[in-house]
C-alpha cells in the first residue's frame, strides 16, 4: 500500500482542442473512489509539476452507482468512476473520457446521441393521458417482470456504447449519422416495451425503428456489452429476442401489405 | 382573456419536475423544461424503498384514512392537512397511472402489485420495484416527457442552470434567467409561469445521502428574491446511512421493512465476529423500546435511539459511530429479488456481502422536510385541497410554483418512509395543473412585459459571475463548503442545543461574509465547473443560516427537531387512560399551543426574518401524541 494515490488525466479544454496527460498525487486516504478523488483535487489543483491548473472537469451525480453520469474509461476499462474504488486499482491511475461520444472537456461528455436513440424508437408507453383510468396496467407474470425489471435498471451511462466495437465514435456538434449503429442500450429499451403488454401496442414501430442500415443486424454478436455493463444486464439475450421478432416482423412487411 | 400560446418553464428533472410537465404538455401548452444535467439523472433515482398507496391488497385492512392519519402523526402534526388528505386521496391513482407507463413494480405470484412494510406504519401500503423504485418511477415520467419532447410540446435545457427569476413591475414571476453549463453564456427567457422543482438541499450538511447537485441553491435563489422558506430546521436524519468521507450512501428503510434488525453486542468491547456473537448477546434495541412498532419506528425515532445508544450509553460498534443493520437471516435469493440493488451498493462500496454479515450503519441526512412556502385552496365540500386551483402550490411571488422536495408542504416535522415519491409525484402533478388554471386568469402575458426587466436581471447576473471570475478573492469555494458541512453536522444536527446554535448562526455569519471573497482555479470561459459550484456555495451558506435560526428559536421537540432541554418524555409504561399519560398528553397539548405552528423565513439583507403561521389541523386535530411503543 503506497502513501500517495496517482492519478493521470487525459484532459481536454474544448470539444475542438487537443487532449493532453496531466498527473496529480494527493495523499492517501481509505475508502477514496475515484469522483472523491477529483472532489479533493478540486480543493488544492496542483499537478505533479507543481503547478496550479484549472480543477479536473467531470460528471457525477448521484454517487452510488444509479444514475449513469460519472462514467468513464479508468485503467483501460469504462465504468462509473464512483463506484471504482482505489484500493482496488492498479496506480498510476489513468482516467480517460469515453471515445465514442464528443468531448466537452476533460472527462465530460456529451452522450444526446443515446437520449436521442431513445427518441427514435419511441421508449414509451403510449398513454392516452397521465390522469387515473381507474385501471391498472394488465397484470405482469413474475418471470416477465424479472425480464423487464433486469432491462429497465439501464441508466443510459454508455458503458455498453464505449465497449462495442461497431459503435462508431461520435464528433462534437454533429447528430449521429442514421447509418451509424444504434447501440446495445437502446436496442435492449426496444425489448422492454415491446414485452410490456400494452407497450407491445407499439412493438412494429419499434422494430421497423431498428431494421434499417444501423439497426439490429449492425450487431456483431462480440458481446463486450454484457461485459461492461454495470448492472449485469442480460443485453445479448434481449437483442436475441429482438432478432427473432425482427425477422417474423419483416416476413410481414413483406406479405402483409 | 386567455393568452394565445403561454409559454411555461419547469426548473428540475426529477417526479416533481417531469410530472408538472406532463399535466402541463397534456393541456396543450408548451414548456421549457430546465436542468442541470440530463433529467434522467436527477436525484429522484436514488429513491430505493417505494412509494405508498392504500392498495389494501394484503387482507389487512388498510385505508386511506390510516395512510392520512400515520402521514399527519409521521409529521407531528406540523403539515397543513387538508392538502395531505387530498395526497392520500389521490395515491392509488398515481399508482395505477406509473403502472400504465411500464413501470417495473414488483409483483406477486398473481401478477399483481406487490406491496411492503415501512416505517411509522402497521399496515403494508408501499409498492416497491426491487430496490430501485425511484429510479423506475422516474424513468417512467422520462419516457413520458420524452414523448412530448418527440411531439414538439416539450423543448429541454439541459446542461442550463436556473439562476433567478425575473420579475414584472407589479412584482409577478415573468421569466428566468439561467447559465448555459457549456458556454457559460447567461440568457433570459421570457414565460408566463415558472414551476421550480429542484429537489433537496442535503449538500448544506456536505455529506448526505443527497447527490451532488442537490444544493439547494435554487431554493435559496428565489427566497433571496421575496419567496418565502417555511420550517428550515426540520432536516431528516436518515437512521440507516453508511457512513463515508464524501457521501453517506442510503440503506434503504425496505432493509427493515423486509425484515432487518438493529443491534449492538451487549458488551461494547465484544469484539467478536457478529456472526459468532449468539443471539442473547445481543441487544436489539429498538425492539427492546418500541414493542409495537419494533425495527419499523419513524425515522426520526430510529435515528435518535442509535444516536442515543452511541453517544448516551457508548456501545457503538468498536467505540465508533456505527450500529449493525442485520438482514443474514433472511435468504439470498428473497434478499436478491426484493432489496438486490441496495444489497449490491453495500457490497461494492463496503467490500462486504450483506446476505452474509450485518451491514454496519449510522443516521445521515437525508430530506429537507422545509421548503419554499406554497399556498393551497381549501376545498369546503370535502375538507381536503380544491383541485385545480391556481393557488395550489403557488408561492408568495405570484407566477411562480413549486413542487417535490424544494417545497415545504406535505411532511411537517418528519417524513413517513415511501412519502416522498409519493409527495415529489403528486405535487408535481397538482403543480402543473396549477400553471394551466393559473394561465386561464391571467390578463397579459410575458410578451407584453417591458424588454428592461429582462436586461437588468442578465445584468445583475452577469455582474454576479465576472465578481467571481475577475480573481482579487482568496477564499477557496470547494474548502468554504467544506466548513459549512462541518458546523452543520457539528451543531444543527440530530440533537440540538441553544448554545451551540448560537455558535452556529455566528459561524455561519462569518462564512456568509467569506463567501463574498471568492477565488477560482478556473478562469476559462467553457465548462466552468467552479464557477457554477461558487455561486451555489453562495446560495448554500443563505440557507444553511435559515435553518440554524428557525432551530435556534424552536424551543421544543417536534420530530426532526430535538432539543433535550425541552424534551417532554412520555412516562415509561404508561398508556392512554393512566393518570400520569393524561397528565403528559396535558403537557403535551399546552406544548402544541405554543409551538404547533409552521416557521416561515423572510429573507432581508441582515439575515433570514422568523415568523410563524398556523397550521390547519381540521382534518385530525393534535388529540393523540405520537407514540410507537
Amino acid at each position: 500500500m503506497t502513501d500517495t494515490i496517482h492519478i493521470k488525466v487525459k484532459r481536454q479544454d474544448r470539444p475542438d482542442s487537443k487532449p493532453y496527460w496531466e498527473e496529480f498525487k494527493l495523499p492517501y486516504k481509505p475508502q477514496h473512489n475515484i469522483i472523491s478523488v477529483l472532489m479533493t483535487l478540486r480543493e488544492e489543483p496542483v499537478n505533479v509539476k507543481g503547478e496550479r491548473v484549472a480543477p479536473v472537469v467531470y460528471e457525477a451525480n448521484c454517487m452510488e452507482e444509479v444514475c449513469g453520469a460519472c462514467t468513464m474509461v479508468i485503467n483501460g476499462r469504462v465504468r462509473q468512476a464512483c463506484s471504482a474504488l482505489v484500493d482496488q486499482l492498479k496506480q498510476p491511475i489513468t482516467l480517460e473520457p469515453m471515445t465514442k461520444f464528443p468531448v466537452v472537456r476533460d472527462l465530460m461528455v456529451d452522450r444526446q446521441s443515446m437520449f436521442d436513440a431513445l427518441r427514435r424508437i419511441k421508449a414509451w408507453v403510449d398513454l392516452d393521458g397521465s390522469y387515473d383510468i381507474h385501471v391498472h396496467a394488465p397484470r405482469i407474470s413474475p418471470k416477465d417482470w424479472e425480464h423487464n425489471y433486469d432491462i429497465s435498471r439501464c441508466m443510459t451511462c454508455g458503458c455498453c456504447m464505449e465497449a462495442c466495437p461497431q459503435v462508431m465514435p461520435l464528433p462534437w456538434g454533429k447528430p449521429k449519422p442514421d447509418g451509424d449503429f444504434i447501440g446495445p442500450a437502446p436496442l435492449a429499451q426496444v425489448a422492454l416495451f415491446n414485452n410490456h403488454p400494452t407497450g407491445g401496442f407499439q412493438k412494429e414501430d419499434r422494430l421497423n425503428a431498428i431494421m434499417g442500415p444501423g439497426g439490429i443486424t449492425d450487431c456483431g454478436n462480440a458481446q463486450n456489452c454484457i461485459a461492461v455493463c454495470p448492472k449485469e444486464i442480460k443485453i445479448t439475450d434481449a437483442i436475441a429476442r429482438l432478432g427473432r421478432q425482427t425477422t417474423s416482423q419483416a416476413l410481414k412487411n413483406i406479405f402483409v401489405k | 382573456m386567455a393568452l394565445k400560446k403561454p409559454k411555461i418553464i419547469v426548473v428540475g428533472g426529477g417526479l416533481g419536475g417531469l410530472w408538472a410537465t406532463i399535466r402541463i404538455a397534456e393541456a396543450g401548452h408548451e414548456v421549457d423544461l430546465f436542468s442541470l444535467f440530463p433529467v434522467k439523472r436527477s436525484h429522484s433515482a436514488c429513491a430505493q424503498g417505494g412509494i405508498n398507496a392504500c392498495l389494501d391488497t394484503k387482507g389487512e385492512t388498510d385505508s386511506v384514512w390510516q395512510h392520512t392519519v400515520d402521514t399527519i402523526k409521521g409529521g407531528a402534526y406540523l403539515a397543513h392537512q387538508p392538502p395531505i388528505k387530498s395526497m392520500c386521496e389521490d395515491a392509488p391513482g398515481l399508482i395505477r397511472t406509473y403502472d400504465r407507463m411500464g413501470v417495473t413494480f414488483s409483483r406477486t405470484p398473481e401478477g399483481v402489485m406487490d406491496l411492503r412494510l415501512f416505517g411509522g406504519v402497521k399496515n403494508r401500503r408501499t409498492c416497491f420495484a426491487g430496490a430501485t423504485s425511484g429510479q423506475q418511477l422516474l424513468y417512467g415520467v422520462d419516457e413520458q416527457v420524452r414523448k412530448h419532447e418527440e411531439l414538439g410540446r416539450v423543448k429541454k435545457y439541459e446542461w442550463w442552470e436556473f439562476l433567478s427569476i425575473v420579475k414584472d413591475g407589479q412584482g409577478i414571476c415573468r421569466g428566468i434567467t439561467a447559465m448555459n453549463l457549456q458556454t457559460m453564456e447567461t440568457r433570459t427567457f421570457r414565460a408566463d409561469a415558472v414551476v421550480l422543482a429542484t429537489g433537496g438541499l442535503g449538500l448544506v450538511y456536505y455529506r448526505s445521502t443527497n447527490s451532488t447537485n442537490s444544493t439547494g441553491a435554487a431554493a435559496a435563489r428565489v427566497y433571496q428574491q421575496g419567496a418565502n422558506f417555511v420550517n428550515g430546521e426540520f432536516i431528516q436524519f436518515h437512521p440507516t446511512g453508511m457512513p463515508g468521507d464524501d457521501k453517506n450512501r442510503l440503506m434503504s428503510e425496505a432493509a427493515r421493512g423486509e425484515g432487518g434488525r438493529v443491534w449492538v453486542p451487549k458488551d461494547p468491547k465484544d469484539a467478536r465476529d457478529p456472526m459468532d456473537i449468539p443471539e442473547n448477546e445481543r441487544w436489539y434495541f429498538l425492539e427492546e423500546w418500541y414493542p409495537a412498532f419494533g425495527n419499523t419506528v419513524p425515522r426520526d425515532v430510529a435515528a435518535r435511539a442509535i444516536w442515543k445508544v452511541v453517544h448516551d450509553h457508548k456501545m457503538g460498534l468498536g467505540g465508533k459511530d456505527l450500529v449493525y443493520l442485520d438482514l443474514t437471516h433472511r435468504s439470498p435469493e428473497f434478499l436478491k429479488t426484493r432489496l438486490g440493488g441496495i444489497m449490491e451498493i453495500y457490497e461494492k462500496f463496503a467490500g462486504e456481502d450483506p446476505t452474509k454479515r450485518p451491514m454496519k450503519i449510522f443516521p445521515a441526512v437525508h430530506y429537507s422536510m422545509g421548503g419554499l412556502w406554497v399556498d393551497w385552496e381549501k376545498d369546503e365540500a370535502t375538507g381536503g385541497m380544491k383541485q385545480p386551483s391556481a393557488r395550489n402550490h403557488q408561492t408568495k411571488i405570484p407566477g411562480l410554483f413549486a413542487c417535490g422536495e424544494c417545497d415545504g408542504a406535505y411532511h411537517g416535522a418528519n417524513r413517513l418512509g415511501a412519502n416522498s415519491l409519493l409527495s415529489a409525484s403528486y405535487s408535481g402533478r397538482v403543480a402543473g395543473e396549477s400553471v394551466v388554471a393559473y394561465l386561464k386568469g391571467l390578463e397579459h402575458g410575458a410578451d407584453a412585459v417591458d424588454e428592461s426587466a429582462y436586461v437588468d436581471e442578465k445584468a445583475r447576473q452577469d455582474g454576479l459571475n465576472q465578481r467571481l471570475l475577475s480573481g482579487g478573492g482568496t477564499e477557496n469555494p470547494f474548502l468554504l463548503w467544506k466548513e459549512l458541512g462541518e458546523v452543520m453536522r457539528a451543531k444543527v444536527s440530530i440533537i440540538r442545543n441553544n448554545k451551540d446554535l448560537d455558535i452556529a448562526l455566528e459561524q455561519i455569519r462569518e462564512l456568509r461574509a467569506r463567501s463574498g471573497n471568492l477565488t477560482l482555479d478556473d478562469t476559462k470561459g467553457w465548462a466552468n465547473a467552479p464557477l457554477a459550484f461558487a455561486r451555489q456555495v453562495q446560495d448554500m451558506i443563505v440557507l444553511a443560516e435559515v435553518m440554524a435560526k428557525g432551530a435556534r428559536l424552536r424551543d421544543e421537540c417536534r420530530g426532526s427537531h430535538w432539543k433535550p432541554e425541552f424534551e417532554l418524555p412520555i412516562p415509561e409504561g404508561k398508556f392512554p387512560g393512566d393518570p400520569e399519560f393524561e397528565e403528559y398528553r396535558a403537557k403535551w397539548k399546552a406544548n402544541n399551543d405554543e409551538w404547533l405552528k409552521t416557521t416561515v423565513a423572510t429573507h432581508t439583507e441582515d439575515g433570514p426574518a422568523i415568523s410563524y403561521e398556523a397550521v390547519d389541523t381540521s382534518i385530525y386535530p393534535p388529540e393523540n401524541p405520537r407514540d410507537y411503543r
